[in-house]
């Protein structure tokens, strides 16, 4: 953070050279934006930021940084938020659940009245694309942080919005019709289209709600679960059915208009990691966009953007297919959430531009002005389990958080903190783990290094799908597509696949672990009456499982410098061993490595994360292990016929009754999490045992729903 | 019973026995000097009859007769049932080569019933005991050998235990049990009730003096549960070991309840229903292991300063996420461990009783290397009230902290004494006295947080500066009064209007830490992430702490 705040200081300079110092900004260590503040271009006074979480911080850095004052707004389980705590003044606008809250225009409006702020930032989802929000505070002669609302309205029509980028001489996809009414038209519009086609909410922004059809029937159920979705997230039940691009790279081009009718492209960022639709991964540039095309995508981007007399930060998302064919997709009309990477290659900070813009500011600068400077990388970290479906969501209390801030080039935005809650109601996002680097590789090797030193405990979390994500052949060559994850693990995540040498240093890791906390349980300080033996083995002998798989390792030590012996192969392992701290950096075999131990319990068994993914390994003596032969073998459940929830949320509807047969795959009930509804099917056909659950109740992860007989 | 007479009932199956004896090289050897041959553990197997011997000779046949106790058979079957041996106990349980074993060559005395014969003498009879070492400190063990007879009680082996015991207490260290026995020796009819009650007198003696620990690892059934029971804490193995005055069969003559073994008296009864036992283990392995993980928070004696171990973990350290732990809704539940794991050393709580009464949690942790004892009321559970269950499993663990120079944390959120009948009849009174008496009683240092709630009475017990709490902390989310806003309005305002404006009122005198701070009766309003570094600061200057109640033969506490 010190780099950009340094920065801040330059301003008086900059206003006068401040083409210049974009350009000079390339190799510069600073990756992030920089607040080029003019402080003779008054703004506001006060903002109020309709929004939470990280989005809502990042807005109030800004404010801060300009000299302006911040309204913050939460509902009641956010009383205590970080994004309440950052702001000058906080209103609580209702009850935890969105729709009485943070959707819940009434109440902001008030708290806009009752602060007295002349603006409002809505940062992205809520109510950032909300046509209507727009107008009644047009109408209270408070300004809207983003474009018109004709702009809105234009664009968060899908429909509309590919008429008019056809207009604009836009490349848009084939083949798309219009509003859906029933099943049976769904039906007769897919066939027309041919197949396959997407389906999903028009009023719904990114990939919420977005369902592929490759034949009737899944057009049946998608148009049923669309429009449930639609109508119970957006209150607007309209659909949108278009042919759908196979295999194709999402990349987006970040545009930038004022109200004086000038805009410009800041270049692209390639989103096409992505799980159900929903962004994971992104970058900037892109690894696939020569300039002729960055241009190309660029040019019509802008002109859409004329077109509309967008003003404001927008982002124009496209398809682009493996021949370089790029389709319009759709405009968000708003601040997006991977905006920082963009703001770390051209160096704008995009809030304080939104913000200028929306006094009604030209822009400071031209085309030629916007630099590509070195690479930026975007890791979504969520409250997520990436071992269910590449990640269902996760709640509970960040009982330890560390962001990895003390190493260079990492931005992390985020909106919680240690002792911070991951609850139902809102979006399971921890941070955005932003790595910059003058090449990729280089930021990519901070991902890598920024990753392991990110300390998340008492949630689950997707760290372990990033880090693979990062590091996979496939996806450090560029060689991506929407289809990636389906792709790279047909059969879904399985963590990290440990080589035979990574497998030994992780044994040695544990092994030297086990014996520092051994030594230490024997360090008693102060006077004993009755004196101590402290055992010190010159070999220990140990006996370590993981995987299923049994090691017999020596150990020797020397001071901190531990020599493991695994199959006749010697390892190095040297440390500190802090058995307190939650990050374990050490070198093995003179090779720096960051491990975290998770869990380490009095029976052996020591849980590390170790390249991003959790193992759980048993380190016992040789004669404990001996004996542990003769323990009986505690029988698992049978979760065949049990079905549990694999996340928090609630049953939206449950379609058995005890005494039901039911086929394997059917559905039994649908839990809803996120806004994101989740069918659960019966694992076998049988009789329904019991039921346990009843629609409107809301579950946790592992609750037991329904048993089978 | 029946296989080991079976095998001793004729010399011809000696030669059968032959592969057993094979493994003997792997049996455990303790302490005993000496390697063994094979060559010899199968010419000295079992017939003791031959008089042409040295003593030498006979001393090694005795030794060796003892390291299998009751033969490979029922070895083997011991460990069929997921069990391990008394000696493989011992051995897993203290530091390699620290055991020291005493009366190996006790044999029981009994002549009824055809005992006296020579096969049906067992060099150490049916318990292993003496002393040894965990993580280097001292500690005594008897550990009842099953393949013996059925761990049977014999006035040879009650001798055994009590001659550890007697040593323990001189010397000043604890006593573990490792408990696995079909009973009282029936052969020996009187001499075995007697055995039990000089076991219990010694239990009694030592309670108070060194720590005693119980670990059930099989049957315990009868007058031998009542052994455990003095002890400070009973620990059980979960699927493998019962606790019971009377069996199945019995129980089923008498009262006509059919019921399990499990269900009567196994771990998940005693740790959850009943609170005989203090936690359960998943088997032998795991249980022993963690013993040795717990015996690291005891002190050797009553004579000793609570243990304190090198601590990684910085004393000054803050806690960002203790400032909102506790919600804004005073009527919302959170969970107390939250809290407890956050501020001691390590994340790391040994929790006693975890499933038992949970609405209080109590448990060993340390803060800047030192044990401490934590106890606190569980919001998450019943709102963490008082009822008997809490009351007196608190009550017992405050007593052993204090016997055993153990500091006190408490963290208070208390809405009161949980009403009703049930706990009337149940003689809340007496119980609840319990605690009372206990933290009023202890001398050690006491050190209460006030996270939230501290209402009523209950506020009185829950270590406040009135029973001579040594630093009482109030979060500032504290809010310490007679009772809840709404009950005390309905009191103060009865029949009156505004009933909601009287109630804002009365939330905004004393729902709130400062009617206990003008008082004095707290010591300060902290910053809950500070907690952490405030104790630490506090214990170091409590370290001296010095304080002695009146002189007394005993007291006597509400039983």
């Amino acid at each position: 953070m010190a780099a950009y705040r340094s920065a801040a200081g330059f301003q008086r300079v900059l206003h006068a050279v401040k083409h210049v110092y974009l350009k000079q900004r390339c190799g510069v260590i600073i990756c992030r934006y920089s607040t080029v503040n003019d402080p003779n271009e008054k703004t506001f006074d006060k903002i109020l930021i309709a929004n939470r979480g990280e989005i809502a911080c990042r807005v109030i850095k800004t404010c801060k940084k300009m000299g302006i004052k911040t309204v913050a707004v939460h509902s009641d389980v956010d009383s205590s938020a970080v994004h309440v705590k950052m702001a000058d003044e906080a209103v609580c606008v209702g009850p935890a659940p969105t729709n009485k809250s943070y959707l819940n225009m009434d109440a902001i409006m008030n708290a806009v009245k009752q602060t007295g702020a002349q603006a409002v930032h809505p940062g992205y989802g809520f109510l950032s694309e909300n046509k209507e929000f727009a107008r009644r505070l047009a109408a209270e002669g408070v300004t809207f942080i983003g474009p018109d609302t004709h702009a809105i309205q234009a664009m968060g029509d899908k429909i509309e919005s590919k008429l008019i980028a056809k207009a604009a001489k836009v490349n848009t996809i084939p083949g798309f019709d219009g509003v859906v009414k029933d099943v049976e038209e769904a039906v007769r519009i897919a066939g027309e289209i041919g197949y396959p086609v997407m389906i999903k909410a028009s009023a719904g922004g990114g990939g919420k709600g977005m369902r592929i059809s490759w034949n009737d029937e899944e057009t049946r159920e998608g148009f049923r679960f669309s429009s449930q979705e639609a109508a119970s997230s957006f209150g607007d039940d309209r659909l949108l059915i278009e042919k759908f691009i196979d295999n194709p790279r999402h990349i987006e081009i970040q545009v930038l208009a004022d109200k004086h009718g000038n805009a410009l492209w800041l270049n692209e960022r390639e989103c096409s990691i992505q799980r159900r639709n929903q962004k994971v991964v992104e970058e900037a540039p892109s690894t696939f966009l020569d300039p002729d095309t960055r241009r190309a995508m660029g040019e019509q981007a802008v002109s859409l953007a004329k077109a509309v007399k967008y003003s404001s930060a927008g982002t124009v998302e496209f398809l682009v297919d493996s021949k370089k064919n790029f389709f319009f997709l759709e405009m968000n009309t708003r601040l997006q959430v991977e905006h920082p990477i963009t703001e770390c290659i051209t160096g704008l900070d995009l809030v304080q531009q939104m913000i200028r813009i929306a006094k009604g500011y030209k822009l400071q600068y031209k085309q030629p002005d916007i630099p590509i400077n070195g690479w930026a990388i975007e890791s979504r970290v969520y409250a997520e389990d990436p071992y269910k479906s590449f990640g269902l969501p996760s709640i509970g209390r960040l009982s330890q958080y560390q962001e990895p801030l003390d190493l260079a080039n990492v931005r992390v935005d985020s909106g919680i903190e240690e002792g911070s809650d991951i609850s139902i109601y809102y979006d399971p996002m921890i941070s955005k783990l932003v790595t910059y680097g003058k090449t990729r590789e280089e930021a990519l090797k901070k991902m890598e290094n920024a990753l392991d030193n990110y300390v998340i405990r008492g949630v689950t979390h997707n760290i372990p799908l990033l880090r693979e994500i990062i590091v996979h052949p496939r996806f450090v060559s560029g060689d991506i597509s929407t289809k990636f994850l389906p792709e790279v693990y047909p059969d879904g995540f399985k963590g990290h696949m440990l080589t035979a040498g990574e497998r030994r240093e992780l044994l040695a890791t544990a092994a030297a672990l086990y014996v520092a906390a051994q030594l230490r349980s024997q360090r008693f300080l102060g006077d004993l009456r009755v004196s101590s033996v402290p055992v010190e083995s010159r070999v220990w002998e140990l006996c370590v499982e993981l995987d299923k798989g049994v090691h017999m390792l020596g150990v020797s030590r020397s001071g901190n410098n531990y020599t493991v012996e695994i199959d006749g192969e010697k390892v190095a392992v040297s440390g500190e061993w802090n058995l307190a701290s939650a990050l374990l950096p050490i070198t093995i075999n003179g090779k720096h490595r960051t491990l975290q131990c998770l869990l380490r319990t009095a029976a052996g068994e020591i849980t590390l994360q170790y390249l991003g993914t959790s193992f759980k390994l048993r380190v016992l003596s040789n004669l404990a292990a001996s004996l542990s032969k003769h323990m009986p073998e505690k029988v698992p459940e049978d979760t065949s016929s049990i079905l549990r929830s694999p996340m928090p949320g609630s049953v939206v509807a449950v379609s058995v009754k005890p005494g039901d047969r039911v086929a394997e795959g059917q559905e039994i009930c649908v839990i809803e999490a996120m806004k994101m509804q989740n069918s659960m099917t019966a694992a076998k056909a049988a009789k329904v045992k019991s039921v346990h659950c009843k629609a409107g109740d809301t579950v946790g992860e592992g609750d037991l729903l329904v048993e089978l007989e | 019973m029946a296989t080991y007479t079976l095998m001793r009932s004729s010399q011809g199956l000696l030669h059968g026995l032959k592969c057993y004896f094979k493994s003997v090289g792997q049996i455990p050897c303790g302490a005993v000097a000496g390697a063994i041959t094979q060559s010899k553990v199968l010419q000295n197997a079992r017939c003791y009859s031959v008089g042409h011997l040295s003593v030498q000779e006979r001393i090694e046949k005795k030794r060796n007769a003892a390291l299998i106790g009751g033969g490979q058979l029922r070895i083997a079957a011991q460990h069929k049932r997921g069990k391990l041996t008394a000696r493989e106990r011992v051995q897993l349980l203290l530091d390699q080569d620290s055991f020291v074993e005493y009366d190996m060559f006790v044999e029981h005395r009994c002549s009824d019933f055809g005992m006296e014969a020579d096969h049906n003498k067992y060099p150490g009879d049916s318990v292993v005991t003496g002393q040894g070492r965990i993580n280097g400190r001292l500690v005594y063990v008897f550990s009842q050998d099953f393949t013996v007879f059925g761990g049977s009680l014999s006035g040879a082996h009650a001798q055994k235990i009590c001659k550890i015991m007697d040593q323990a207490m001189m010397v000043g260290a604890p006593v573990i049990g490792l408990n696995d026995s079909g009973g009282a020796r029936i052969q020996e009819g009187v001499e075995s009730l007697a055995g039990y009650a000089d076991i219990f007198l010694r239990n009694v003696m030592a309670s108070g003096v060194v720590p005693q620990i119980s670990l059930v690892m099989g049957p315990c059934a009868g007058g031998a549960v009542y052994s455990p029971a003095l002890t400070d804490f009973t620990f059980m193995v979960k699927d493998t070991s019962y606790l019971f005055i009377t069996g199945p069969d019995v129980v089923k003559s008498v009262t006509n309840e059919d019921v399990t073994q499990e269900e009567l008296g196994g771990a998940k009864t005693h740790t959850a229903v009943s609170g005989v036992a203090h936690r359960a283990f998943e088997n032998d392995v795991d249980a022993l292991l963690n013993l040795r993980d717990f015996f690291n928070f005891l002190p050797l004696s009553n004579k000793d300063p609570a243990p304190v171990i090198e601590c990684h973990d910085p004393r000054d350290r803050l806690v960002p996420g203790l400032d909102t732990v506790v919600p804004f809704e005073t009527t919302k539940a959170y969970d107390m461990l939250d809290i407890v794991h956050g501020i001691v050393d390590e994340r790391e709580f040994f929790e006693i009783m975890p499933n038992y009464a949970k609405n209080i949690v109590v448990g060993f942790a340390r803060m800047n290397g030192r044990t401490v004892g934590i106890v606190g009321n569980q919001p998450k559970v019943a709102s963490g009230c008082l009822d008997i269950n809490s009351s007196v499993k608190a009550a017992r663990f405050v007593r052993f902290c204090d016997a055993f120079n153990i500091p006190i944390i408490t963290f208070v959120d208390v809405p009161g004494f949980l009403p009703g009948t049930a706990q009337e009849y149940g003689g809340i009174i007496r119980h609840g006295a319990k605690l009372l008496y206990a933290f009023a009683e202890a001398t050690v240092p006491k050190i209460t947080v006030i996270t939230r709630k501290a209402y009523g009475g209950a506020y009185d017990v829950m270590s406040s500066k009135h029973l001579r709490g040594d630093v009482n902390y109030a979060w500032p989310s504290a809010e310490v009064a007679v009772m809840g806003a709404k009950g005390a309005v309905q009191i103060i305002f009865r029949g009156k209007e505004n009933q909601a404006q009287a109630e804002a009122e009365y939330v905004e005198k004393f729902a709130n830490p400062f009617p206990a701070a003008v008082r004095g009766f707290v010591d300060d309003i902290i910053q809950p992430s500070t907690t952490r570094k405030r104790i630490c600061r506090d214990l170091e200057v409590l370290a001296s702490k010095k304080q002695t109640n009146p002189w007394k033969k005993h007291a006597n506490i509400p039983l």
